[in-house]
């Protein structure tokens, strides 16, 4: 009896690792997604490719959303990792966290449709290649965490770098946004959209902090 | 069978009630306390496995104590396990950890002091040195298995799930090797001073192997820690890992198992004889403290991580829990071999004065005929 609980166990843990990895899986693929509809949407303006790139975050952040609570309720209800599914829950939803950054960032583009000067593209573009850059490399750490937590450091560190690279960047974006001949409200609302990206960065740092903790507690 | 011999059994069985409801907490507590195996699931392994241990194992430890001291007169037993179980009682109300096994070898020499019989030092010497290679050789053990564990994970790179779901079954072997090995090993400190004045008789069943009086004797006592198990373990479970010191359920394992593999070495009549017949040093097969040899393990994995975590206040109270339960235990067997004696008016020892409740028929020799199961 209690040997086919254990084999059934093990079936469920396989199950469960799918998910967390398919939840990961889905950070990273938005990430992709954001990358490609601000280039878009930098290029083309907020065309309809832009809006089917929006559409495709808001799926893929809602499909993620319901993985997180099955994640969630498994991890309970099964009693799984007792003494790591505190952090665990807390990596998962910091992580959810940064699909509703990308999630709103778009939102806010496609319901101000902010008119950016060419002289800016750049900056943005680098700006946002920098964010998705710091989301990819925590979702590494992230597997690592699961899987090799050793290697966990190997990729946060990267993070770190992707973060403050990508502060430089807001930062020269916001001087020159504000040294322009612009209107201010213009400025103001292109110094809001430099900052809905850069939130992504900041928030991935405060997550690779997090999962270093989490790292040192799991170390036996 | 006489009311009074089974009277006389309880001080056994209380004892035995004490050592299932404190020691199965070292094999079970940390699994228990952090959630990775239910209560119910820990007891119920705890306890068959206690069991199967001591019918079938417990003879060897046990044979040691009997040379130490054969307590010829089942008053003289009763008093003599009522002592040690007193002994735990006291320490454990003080807070001091403590041993049955150092309780009941107090008290056997107690009754030695009493009956004018002299103790065996060979023994005596063999037991002592035991109890302080006991802790050292599971701190050792530990230390090789947690590096071996470690290394092992480090390249298997298992899922965080899927190491969770290796650990609990890891925990929930380890546990039943654990018990196993408790039993074993220590129901020769509940039902041991009872063996030389075994009210039961041998039988053979389905003339296939001999039931013999000292496995009935045993298995009476493993079912008394059974129930001290099921009825009085859970709190100390729950308690046990925070008492030492916090331990990552895959740290537990390796104290669980650096636990169990001690106790059966001191245990194993099986690897005596293997190594007798290669020529090797064997292994005495003494009871040892099932508490000290956990902290032997877990000291051990913190000396590995630099030692900065170990309390060296519990090394303190461990020292002199080995120098304290003997002492009180042996005392407060002698003064109670006295009032049994002269004011209950019952024979406490062969040859003394008082009733015996039972003929000691053929009893010559402190070496304790035991009989394997064929």
């Amino acid at each position: 009896m209690e040997l086919t609980k254990k084999i059934s166990m093990f079936g469920r843990t396989h199950a469960l690792e799918g998910e967390i990895d398919d939840f990961l899986d889905k950070l990273s693929q938005c990430a992709l997604l954001f990358k490609i509809a601000i280039k878009v949407y930098l290029n083309e303006g907020c065309t309809d490719e832009f809006e089917r790139k929006l559409q495709d975050v808001n799926k893929m952040e809602s499909d993620a959303d319901y993985l997180r609570r099955a994640i969630e309720t498994q991890l309970y209800a099964q009693t799984l990792i007792p003494e790591s599914r505190g952090d665990v829950l807390g990596l998962i939803e910091n992580l959810d966290q940064l699909l509703n950054l990308f999630e709103s960032s778009l939102w806010a583009f496609s319901i101000e449709q902010p008119d950016i000067p060419e002289e800016f593209h750049n900056d943005f573009d680098a700006l946002t290649d920098m964010a998705v850059q710091s989301v990819e490399t925590l979702v590494l750490a992230s597997r690592a965490f699961f899987r090799n937590i050793d290697a966990v450091s190997d990729h946060n560190h990267k993070v770190m770098f992707y973060e403050k690279e990508a502060d430089k960047v807001s930062t020269k974006l916001k001087k020159a946004i504000f040294s322009s001949e612009l209107d201010l409200s213009r400025k103001s609302q292109l110094r809001n959209f430099v900052e809905h990206i850069d939130n992504v960065p900041d928030w991935a740092e405060d997550v690779a902090d997090r999962l270093a903790i989490y790292s040192i507690k799991r170390t036996f | 069978m006489d009311i009074s011999i089974l009277l006389f059994l309880t001080s056994g069985l209380f004892l035995g009630w004490a050592l299932g409801a404190n020691d199965a907490a070292n094999v079970f507590g940390t699994a228990v306390g952090t959630r990775m195996i239910r209560f119910s699931t820990a007891a119920t392994i705890c306890t068959i496995f206690v069991i199967l241990g001591a019918v079938y194992s417990g003879a060897g430890a046990a044979g040691t104590l009997g040379k130490l001291g054969a307590i010829d007169a089942l008053a003289g037993s009763f008093v003599a396990a009522l002592s040690a179980a007193l002994a735990v009682y006291l320490m454990t109300k003080a807070g001091l950890p403590v041993s049955t096994t150092q309780a009941i070898v107090g008290a056997i020499i107690g009754w030695n002091l009493f009956s004018g019989t002299t103790t065996d030092t060979n023994s005596l010497v063999k037991i002592l040195t035991t109890w302080l290679v006991c802790p050292l050789l599971a701190a050792v053990i530990a230390m090789g298995l947690f590096k071996l564990t470690a290394a092992v994970l480090s390249r298997v790179k298992l899922h965080l799930l899927r190491t969770d779901a290796c650990t609990r079954l890891g925990l929930l072997l380890a546990g039943a090797f654990g018990s196993y090995s408790l039993g074993a090993n220590n129901i020769g400190n509940v039902m041991g001073v009872f063996v030389p004045s075994s009210p039961f008789i041998d039988f053979e069943i389905a003339g296939l192997f001999t039931f013999s009086s000292t496995q009935q004797l045993f298995l009476l006592g493993a079912i008394a820690i059974g129930v001290g198990v099921l009825t009085y373990s859970k709190r100390v479970m729950m308690t046990v890992g925070s008492n030492i010191m916090p331990l990552s359920p895959v740290t537990a394992w390796v104290v669980v198992m650096a636990h169990s593999l001690v106790l059966f070495l001191f245990a194993s009549q099986g690897l005596e004889s293997f190594l007798i017949s290669h020529g090797l040093p064997s292994i005495p097969l003494v009871p040892v403290s099932s508490s000290q040899a956990v902290v032997g393990a877990v000291l051990g994995i913190a000396l590995l991580k630099g030692g900065r975590r170990i309390r060296w206040r519990v090394l303190g109270s461990i020292g002199a829990g080995w120098m304290v339960t003997p002492m009180i235990a042996g005392i407060v067997c002698f003064i109670s071999l006295y009032f049994m004696q002269n004011v209950f008016d019952q024979n406490v020892y062969a040859g003394g004065p008082g009733k015996a409740p039972v003929e000691m028929v053929g009893f010559s020799s402190p070496e304790i005929p035991f009989r394997r199961p064929k």
